[in-house]
């Protein structure tokens, strides 16, 4: 037994918690599920072992002595995917400040607080080294299976930065908390991870643009000015890949460098988390007065809906944020697009499949939040409108989001090429309809608020949509460039889409 | 029965009739409920937890598929036309569900505009609501930082923005501090007099010796008693508070 309040304690309890979470996400509270989840687990990572196999392979034999240019690549892969934790460490640590959950009982009870906050610190980074971990998991066993055992060491490697993300997205966030204070931390650090996550991405996409005219990263990453400016190899920036290619005292440095990150973090701001979550309580008590805009307008029901959903997401920044930051995705295309009209129209095509999917995606979330993120359901469904008209308010709203974001994108294709606008425009409808349609028979009624977790709510919808917008990008991505194969994937996305239909809620 | 000075010859006597009204989940919440009320009444619905209060009036608002029965609002029968039973009634439920980025103004600005209320029309009874109800200083404040009282007021102005025939109100009164209770049952009592019919669900048996003019007792989702304090008083063959009333009428269905 461990005693009441200690640090084994409130490990336990946390880890309890989180296994619980954890089966919940996954079965949806089925015991039934679980037989099933397990296969499918089964299945998606025999598919993810195949992809990596694809990707990887061929890197499986590089020397444990590599030269420069694969240190670059190894060096720039591991940045990428590390600026993508970053990301994901600064939405939980965010989420840990302003999610009320048992805060108010540990907080106004005699323990500790610190201890738990250490506790959760340290799960938070254990959290995402896992996840880290289990993403990588298929391309170093394949790279282990293929090159030898010294590939295992990358496991060490992902979960030490998966643990220094953590520590690092600590220290950023409560930065941002003394700065700009609670009120705004909370859309701060969601956009701040957003642009950590992408600008890593996007830099080397506007990179390679504007050097080569290609989306490709490994582009930048393998060209001569990069190799001529890296550091010579005996350089601390290169231990990661050193030990990730199997150098044994690399690893161990690595390790024990995340892991004093992590000790400094939770020795230096424990203490103050709870000041921060008392604080973060604080928020939601300030007012805000908007400016009187004149007299009532008229409405018809269905205007009125569409207004009302337009000016909740205007007067959200964190929905805002969340449903429109897979544009930052758009700034490269829009680059491109812009170098094109100088340049040629060679490369337009790769426009295409990055629209198609872009649509699909906020498609997605703009239905969700007018679908089923009803605040007021009762209102609604009390007022004398015919549930077709509600819907078809809600969708309207939704197809205006798109038109607004998308539009511009095809008229200025069209100017340098009508095909390849023609192609995009009918791509976005496709994918904004698809994405649309799901969201229509998995919706389930659910706070606004709750956005973030609209993808645990439904795993075949999210999947479905996913997939749908995937067929669609690569059906607009072959129809571009003239392919009659542009028909296989688009009977695919029309296929997830009636299987979609078949099998939800709104059929059965 | 009372008589309605306002009702006239062609008006249908009841502003809601129920027949043999039934909803199964588990087991049945409501199981062949029948209930006339007049049109102009206060008619307060007791019962304990789980009797199948919320569930009837969810079934009466268009919020619930009934599995058989019939509603019928002011002679329209609400499941077959089911928008035109809703043009005319008013639903508040406990929680008051109101739009957090949205001000009192712009959320009656958007209820005028599902109810097709003309725009002047609902301008001029949202500011009357809003000064009425005492939210005058928050007008242009989005409700986000409201209270439950507030929410609560900003969700009944709502619910009579477009002047409905029938207010039905679920638990308004739960979590209001004193001040409000009296905002809100002094509004609800106004709208009576002006000829509306409320139909309240209360835990509160002071709330509803004091207010209703007849009281419906339901239980295991039927309805065991109704009439004025008085005849359920002899119904349950006790005199007495409404509560020693409530609780003997409740007890007798249980031994039944």
């Amino acid at each position: 037994m461990t005693r009441s309040g200690s640090l084994a304690w409130f490990a336990r309890h946390e880890l309890r918690l989180a296994w619980r979470d954890w089966v919940y996400m996954l079965t949806a509270g089925e015991r039934r599920r679980r037989r099933t989840v397990v296969i499918a687990l089964v299945i998606f990572a025999l598919f993810m072992h195949l992809v990596a196999y694809a990707t990887v392979a061929a890197y499986a034999g590089a020397a444990r002595d590599p030269d420069r240019l694969t240190l670059v690549v190894v060096t720039g892969s591991a940045l990428l995917s590390w600026a993508l934790m970053l990301s994901q460490a600064m939405e939980s640590v965010t989420r840990a400040f302003y999610a009320r959950a048992d805060l108010d009982l540990i907080l106004s009870s005699p323990i500790r607080a610190r201890r738990l906050f250490a506790v959760r610190i340290a799960a938070m980074a254990l959290a995402i080294a896992l996840m880290g971990t289990f993403l990588a998991a298929p391309f170093i066993d394949v790279l282990a299976a293929l090159g030898g055992w010294r590939w295992l060491g990358a496991y060490g490697v992902v979960a030490a930065m998966g643990i220094a993300a953590a520590a690092l997205a600590v220290a950023l966030t409560v930065a941002l908390f003394r700065t700009i204070g609670p009120r705004r931390t909370r859309l701060i650090a969601q956009v701040v991870a957003a642009v950590i996550g992408a600008a890593f991405v996007i830099g080397l996409q506007v990179a390679a643009i504007l050097s080569y005219g290609t989306l490709s990263r490994i582009a930048v990453l393998q060209s001569a000015t990069v190799l001529a400016h890296a550091p010579d190899g005996g350089s601390i920036l290169w231990w990661p890949a050193r030990a990730a290619l199997g150098d044994g005292a690399d690893l161990a440095a690595v390790g024990a460098i995340s892991l004093a990150l992590l000790a400094a973090a939770i020795a230096v701001f424990a203490p103050r988390f709870g000041e921060h979550a008392i604080a973060a309580a604080g928020v939601a008590a300030t007012v805000t007065r908007q400016r009187s805009r004149g007299g009532f307008r008229g409405a018809s029901p269905r205007r009125a809906l569409r207004r009302k959903e337009w000016t909740l997401l205007r007067r959200d920044p964190w929905l805002l944020s969340q449903t429109l930051m897979q544009l930052l995705y758009l700034l490269p295309p829009a680059l491109l697009l812009w170098r094109s009209f100088g340049e040629g129209t060679h490369s337009l095509a790769l426009l295409v499949p990055v629209l198609v999917m872009a649509a699909g995606q906020l498609a997605g979330g703009l239905a969700w939040l007018a679908i089923s993120g009803e605040d007021a359901p009762d209102l609604v469904s009390s007022a004398p409108v015919s549930a077709r008209d509600l819907l078809r308010a809600k969708i309207e709203a939704v197809m205006g989001g798109i038109a607004i974001v998308f539009v511009p994108f095809a008229l200025a294709l069209a100017l340098i090429s009508p095909f390849d606008a023609l192609v995009a425009a009918l791509g976005i409808a496709a994918a904004a309809a698809s994405a649309t349609a799901i969201q229509l028979w998995f919706r389930v009624q659910a706070r606004r608020s709750h956005f973030r977790r609209r993808q645990t709510s439904s795993r075949v919808a999210t999947f479905a949509e996913a997939f749908s917008s995937i067929a669609w990008a690569a059906t607009g991505a072959l129809a571009a460039s003239g392919s009659w194969f542009a028909v296989l994937p688009g009977l695919f996305a029309l296929g997830v889409v009636a299987f979609a239909r078949l099998i939800s809620p709104a059929k059965a | 029965m009372r008589d309605d000075p306002s009702m006239s010859q062609t008006e249908p006597p009841f502003a809601l009739e129920i027949r043999g009204l039934t909803k199964r989940f588990d087991r049945p919440a409501v199981d062949g409920l029948d209930l006339r009320i007049h049109a102009g009444e206060f008619y307060t619905l007791l019962g304990p937890n789980g009797a199948g209060k919320t569930t009837t009036l969810r079934m009466v608002a268009g919020l619930l598929q009934p599995d058989s029965g019939s509603i019928s609002v002011f002679g329209i029968d609400a499941l077959a036309e089911a928008t035109a039973a809703k043009q005319i009634m008013a639903w508040l439920s406990d929680e008051p569900m109101i739009y957090d980025k949205l001000t009192p103004l712009e959320y009656l600005e958007f209820v005028a505009g599902l109810w097709g209320v003309d725009a002047a029309l609902a301008e001029a009874r949202a500011r009357d609501l809003i000064a009425w109800l005492g939210l005058e200083p928050h007008g242009h404040e989005r409700c986000e930082a409201f209270s439950k009282g507030m929410r609560q007021k900003v969700a009944l102005a709502g619910a009579l923005v477009h002047e409905p025939r029938l207010i039905i109100l679920d638990e308004p009164l739960t979590g209001l501090d004193a001040g409000s209770a009296r905002q809100v049952k002094t509004v609800l009592r106004e709208r009576v007099c002006a000829g509306c019919t409320v139909i309240m669900t209360t835990h509160i048996l002071e709330v509803a010796e004091r207010m209703a003019d007849r009281i419906g007792v339901i239980a295991g989702g039927r309805l065991i008693a109704q009439g004025t304090l008085e005849e359920l008083r002899r119904q349950a063959g006790k005199s007495g508070s409404l509560e020693d009333t409530f609780l003997t009428l409740v007890a007798q269905e249980r031994v039944a």
